[in-house]
Order: structure tokens, then sequence, then C-alpha cells
């Protein structure tokens, strides 16, 4: 018995002058397919999106409702998310504090479908994403909106990166298993996607590896993964917790910038209310699982309606203040397996009064369209007993 | 002007340099990280100093020399007259007794498998002329209820803790000797707002009823300035400027400070406008390779040829009479 030759010569190839081009490497340094990638290529060319409407005028682009996720765990089940309704519009940066264990990255990882399942159990809710609801949806229908659609950066991009492979060929992993774009065109766009980030000398690094880059530097990479397919809502989960004051300010900076060049929402999740003033449009303020407050960042900041919200803003240390003694919220935050009756806050807060060891308040709007608090008292009764 | 009391504290020249070595069955030293680069210090009783910068400018390295916890390259360290860096290993025991430290992690530094009580009564085992005489019971729960923890607290686990009140186990056990120091590497770093203020205002408590001095290291410059008197900047394994914390704060004169300070982020929406970040381009450079002359020179964007071939000393300067390692120094209020 002989081998045969495969593939062969006779069978399989079209039997004309093209079979005499040189054989396809695939590999970085190809660049055959030049012709139809211009450099703005990752920009210009229509992509084959997955066909989600757009929403119409007065939509919103991302809108969250009773969102439920509870945790099976060994010492009972963990109430982690409880019914938290949030939306964002197009364009619009939305910031959602919450200290940890509020239930602020649980609620990006459902939005995402990204939840570890079990123990995490989706208990109800919707997640509707230009009307469509993404909780529901065909399993590849929702796996062609994420990523395409809404990207994540997380926080700890160390552990986010894959240490085994250059930064340029995890960039544009999407693109390549998406959309099928040559090697040769992926490192391009990655170089692109790279300058786009500000990170320098892009061409010389497409080919380093994670260990190579500072965490700044990493942190940038990560966004570049991010937007390589041109999300239209971008989540970053603390994007800049572990990053020292100077690079956390270039990271704000690029992203705030971003999000305006390429017209996209922003959904920042962070424990941080500095970092929160400087970029945010409007803020959803999470407590054990539940949304307490949400205004526009001016109204928070000069007006917080919410006891906890208060408490929170005053136990800031500030730069330009050197106060006798922080005003601190006493006790801790709940364990989610035994969050209190009522009001989740009710423990720790100075108005408490019998109703809200007993009754849960809902988050009922205070004046204008976009102000809510959920506390049984409205501010000017807070206010009157403060005063 | 008031006399100032003798120093508690006083660092000279400490220098730690972690050796590179290559090869395998012949290792041979290549360079040197070197983490901390000549910082001199001094420390009064019963103030604290703000020890501030970036990750990798050497300031936990700094707190483990003082420990002991690293073997320091070169350097003095007087500890009430006693130099730290010089000592035989019975002595400098004793003499810890005199400066504890509470760790930043509050997670990995208490033992899961010891209850509250031994953790914190653990010193007493390791300094058995310092324990109390009689009920040592008594004492540990004594320790809890200073940092605000019950008796009741003294049978369990530390897992069965939130993160504030862990560090208050730590800070518990830091007492325990009656030391005279305490060293606070990052200690709020891990804690969430509301409880970082509930642990910043135990420390200023203790610190009043017992007079403790405190070197106070962290990242975070709002938490500093609320708690220091004095502030010292690293970079790089230098202090590049130090003083009193309004001489820091409000009248920066080092380029390092001044941007480190501009970048803190505000809570106030309404500052926005008004900020003005310094932008610094790049990263540290890698302390295995500083550069030449002023470390900071290859981020300054008021970098002269003299900064790369001539070091400028932590000296007075005369802008504002602090200490500042900048040629060119000058006023630069970033705080509104």
């Amino acid at each position: 018995m002989t081998y045969q030759q495969y593939p062969h010569p006779t069978h399989g190839y079209p039997a004309s002058g093209e079979s005499q081009t040189a054989p396809v490497v695939a590999g970085w340094g190809d660049d055959r397919s030049a012709s139809w990638d211009t450099p703005t290529a990752a920009w210009t060319t229509a992509p084959s999106r997955a066909r989600v409407e757009r929403p119409t005028s007065g939509e919103h682009l991302l809108d969250v409702r009773d969102l439920r996720v509870e945790f099976d765990t060994r010492d009972g089940v963990a109430r982690v998310v409880n019914g938290i309704s949030f939306h964002v519009d197009p364009g619009e940066t939305l910031a959602i504090l919450g200290e940890s264990g509020s239930g602020k990255s649980v609620t990006a990882q459902a939005v995402l479908g990204i939840l570890d399942t079990p123990p995490a159990v989706v208990r109800g809710g919707q997640v509707l994403y230009g009307g469509e609801d993404l909780l529901t949806m065909a399993p590849e229908r929702r796996r062609q909106v994420r990523g395409q659609e809404i990207a994540m950066v997380f926080q700890d991009a160390l552990s986010a990166l894959n240490p085994v492979y250059p930064v340029g060929w995890q960039i544009t992993e999407a693109l390549r298993s998406r959309r099928g774009i040559a090697k040769a065109d992926a490192k391009r766009r990655a170089v692109e996607l790279m300058d786009l980030v500000r990170i320098p000398a892009a061409a010389q690094r497409v080919d380093d590896y994670p260990h190579q880059f500072s965490g700044g530097m990493r942190q940038r990479v990560m966004i570049a993964m991010a937007l390589a397919m041109r999300p239209k809502l971008l989540i970053a989960d603390e994007p800049t917790t572990a990053l020292d004051v100077t690079v956390q300010a270039q990271i704000m900076d690029l992203l705030a910038t971003l999000r305006a060049e390429l017209e996209m929402a922003l959904i920042l999740i962070t424990h941080d209310l500095g970092v929160v003033a400087d970029v945010a449009d409007r803020i959803t303020v999470m407590y054990a699982g539940r949304v307490v407050e949400q205004a526009d960042v001016h109204t928070l900041y000069g007006a917080p309606a919410h006891p906890y919200t208060r408490g929170l803003l005053a136990s800031v240390p500030r730069l330009e203040r050197r106060g006798q003694g922080l005003h601190s919220i006493s006790g801790t935050p709940p364990n989610p397996i035994a969050i209190p009756q009522g009001c989740a806050f009710h423990p720790r807060c100075p108005y408490a009064q019998q109703m809200c060891r007993i009754t849960e308040p809902t988050l009922l709007r205070i004046g204008r369209l976009d102000r809510a608090s959920a506390c049984h008292f409205p501010p000017e009764a807070l206010d009157a007993r403060h005063a | 002007m008031p006399v100032m009391p003798e120093p508690i504290l006083r660092v000279e020249n400490a220098v730690k340099h972690y050796p590179i070595n290559r090869g395998l069955l012949l290792p041979k030293k290549v360079g040197a990280v070197k983490a901390v680069d000549g910082v001199s210090f001094e420390l009064r009783p019963g103030e604290t100093l703000g020890l501030v910068g970036e990750s990798g400018c050497g300031k936990s390295t700094l707190a483990k020399l003082l420990m002991r916890l690293e073997t320091p390259t070169a350097g003095r360290a007087y500890l009430k007259g006693h130099d730290l860096f010089r000592m035989r290993a019975g002595d400098l025991r004793r003499l810890r007794r005199s400066m504890q430290m509470v760790m930043q992690d509050p997670y990995t530094s208490l033992n899961p498998r010891m209850t509250v009580a031994d953790i914190v009564g653990e010193p007493f085992d390791i300094h058995p002329e310092a324990a109390p005489k009689g009920n040592r019971d008594m004492a540990v729960r004594e320790l809890l209820e200073q940092v605000g923890l019950g008796p009741e607290h003294a049978n369990r686990y530390p897992h069965q803790f939130s993160g504030g009140q862990r560090q208050r186990i730590g800070i518990a056990r830091a007492l325990a000797l009656r030391p005279e120091v305490i060293i606070c590497d990052e200690p709020v770093s891990a804690l969430d707002v509301s409880v970082q203020a509930q642990v910043v205002n135990l420390l200023e408590r203790l610190q009043d009823e017992l007079g403790l001095a405190y070197i106070f290291i962290a990242h975070d410059l709002s938490v500093v300035r609320h708690i220091s008197d004095r502030i010292a900047v690293m970079y790089l394994g230098r202090i590049v400027e130090t003083g009193t914390a309004d001489q820091v704060y409000l009248r920066p004169t080092h380029p390092y400070t001044q941007a480190l300070l501009s970048a803190v982020p505000v809570p106030d929406p309404t500052a926005r406008a008004r900020r003005q970040i310094i932008r610094l381009s790049g990263d540290v450079p890698s302390p295995a390779d500083p550069p030449s002359g002023c470390r900071f020179r290859t981020r300054c964007w008021k970098a002269q040829p003299r900064c790369a071939s001539e070091e400028p000393p932590l000296s007075q300067r005369a802008v504002d009479p602090h200490p500042s390692a900048c040629h060119y120094a000058e006023l630069h209020q970033v705080i509104a």
C-alpha cells in the first residue's frame, strides 16, 4: 500500500490558474488580504452585527427591571440581587455605586450572562437590550449580543488576560472568531486598537505578553479588547481599583474620551465616590442587593436623599479638609444570607423607626423623573430630624 | 515655638537592595533592585508620620526594614537610642515590644485556626516577661474592649468576622505589648468606605488615649491627610518631599507631589470643571535601573539637562520652608 498524497493534486483544488498562487500561510506576517482591509477597517466596514433592533427613540439602550439573583450556598440562600431596576441611555455614563457585597458586580455579570450557574440562579426580572430580553433569548443569539453589543472591562487585568498569548492576539480574538478576519488583518487591527487606547509604540508591543506590561498598560489592553467589536455599551467593573492614583487618572480619562469618541454608553461599577463624581452622568446607589437611591450626579452629591448615601458621603476623607473625626456609619453591611427585615439599612441607620424594621421601603420617585430613593421618609423629613 | 520632644525613632540613610542573581549552578549577582535607597526621617512620640507614594516606591519595604522582617543593606535606625539595624536577636526581641505593626490585609494576617483570644494573646507567649501577671483572659478582654469588640468575640475564629472587625483584631494584637510606635501598613485599603472611617477613628482615639506614635503607610492621600501630622512622599526608594501635613498638601513644591495630589479624585461633581489634573506620562521606572540624577525626571514636565546629571538633595528650598528634592522647586497649589 502506498501513501496517498493529501490533498491529492487532482482532487479538491479548482483546476484553474489560481492553484499556482502561493499557499496561504497562516500567521502574523500574512498580508495577502489587504485588499478589503484598510487601516481603519475595524471602524468603517459594516460589521456583521447580530440583528438586534436599534432602540427606537424614547426607549432605553439597556433596561434592567426587577432583576433577582440568588446563590445557593452551604449556609443557605444568599439573596445577592433583590429586585433591582435601572436603565442606561445611548451615550450616557451610569455609575453603579456600592460597597463590597452590595451586589453590583453580580448585577453586571447577570446582565452579560456570565454568572456561574450554579451556584448562581437568576430568579426573576428582565434585562431588556433594545427591547429584547437577554435573559430569555436563545443562547446563540445572546452570545452575539455579548461582546459585539455589550462588552466588559474587568477589575484585575492580570488575571483576566491569558499569560501565554501575546496581547495583540488576545485583543483581536473576538474579531478572528466572530468575523473570521485573517490573522494579518487581525494584527493590524490590534495595533490600531492599541493606538486607540494610547499604548505607546503599539506596533512594537503587539507581540508582547501581558507580564511585560505595567498595571495601567494591562488595563488599556483590556479596554482595547473590549472595544474590538465596537460595542454600544461598555461595562467597566472597578476598572481602576488596583491602580495607583496617577495611573487611575489616566485610565478614567481614557474611558471618558473613548466613550465620547465612539458614542458608547458606559456603566461604571465602583465603590469610589471620587471616581464617580469625576465621570458619571447618573448614579445608582446599591445596598444589600437593592437600589437605595437614583439621581443625577450633581443632585446625589449636592442633596443626597437616602440616609445610606448621606452617611457614605460623610465618611469619605477629603483631601481639602482636615476635620476632627470622620463621620462613620456604625456596623457593617449585612450578610446576604441574613438580610435584615424591613429596610436592609435600618440596623445602621440613625433615622430608623419602628416601621423601618417591618416594612421594606419601595424605590419612590422624588420630584423629578430621574430621581428616586428607597426610604420611608422624604429627604425633608430627614433634614428636619437632623436639624 | 514649643520645644520639640526627642524623636522616639530616628532613621538614617536606610537602604535595602535585593540582589538580582543570574546563573543556576554558580549564581552571580548581576544587579540589584533598589527598593529603599537612602531614606532618613524622624518620628516623635505621639505623632503620626504619613508615608505616601505609588506602588513600588518602597514604602512597604521600609516598614519591613523597621520591623527587621527584612535585613537592611545599609543605614541606621535608632529606636529609643538603640540601633535596630545592628541588634542581636535577643535584644531585638525585647526592643520589638516598643514597636508593633498592623498589616494591610485583615484576611491573611490572622491565623484562621486560632481563636481571637489566642491571636490577641499570642504576643504574651512570645514575650512572657511582658505578659500580665495573673489573669491573662482579663487582659485580652480589655484589649478587645479597647478596639470596640465585645468579650463574646473572644472565642470565635477570624472567618466569623467582617473585614473591619478583623482589622480591629489586628490592632488589638498590636496593642497587646503596650508599644510606643505602631507601623500601620495600608491598614484601611482593603476596607469599604463606611468601615474605613470607623477604623481611622479608632486609630485616632487610641493615639489620644495611649500616646502612640504611628507610621501610617497608605496610597490613599485623603486618608493620610486626615490622620497625619507630618508627611513624607516617596518615589522610587527615596523621599522626595517631606514636611507638616499642611506644608505638603497646601504648599507642595516637588512636581511629583503636585501631580500625585492633583490626580486624587474629588468626591464633588461641581469640582470637575475647576480641577486641573497634572497628567504624568508613562509609568514608574524599574527600581532595578533607576534614572540617573533625579529619579523623577523621566516623567517630569520640568526636567532640564541638569536633572539627568545631578541628583537633587532633599533640602530646604527657598520657596517654602520644608525639604523638597527638586532643583527647580516651586510652589504650585493643587488643592482648592
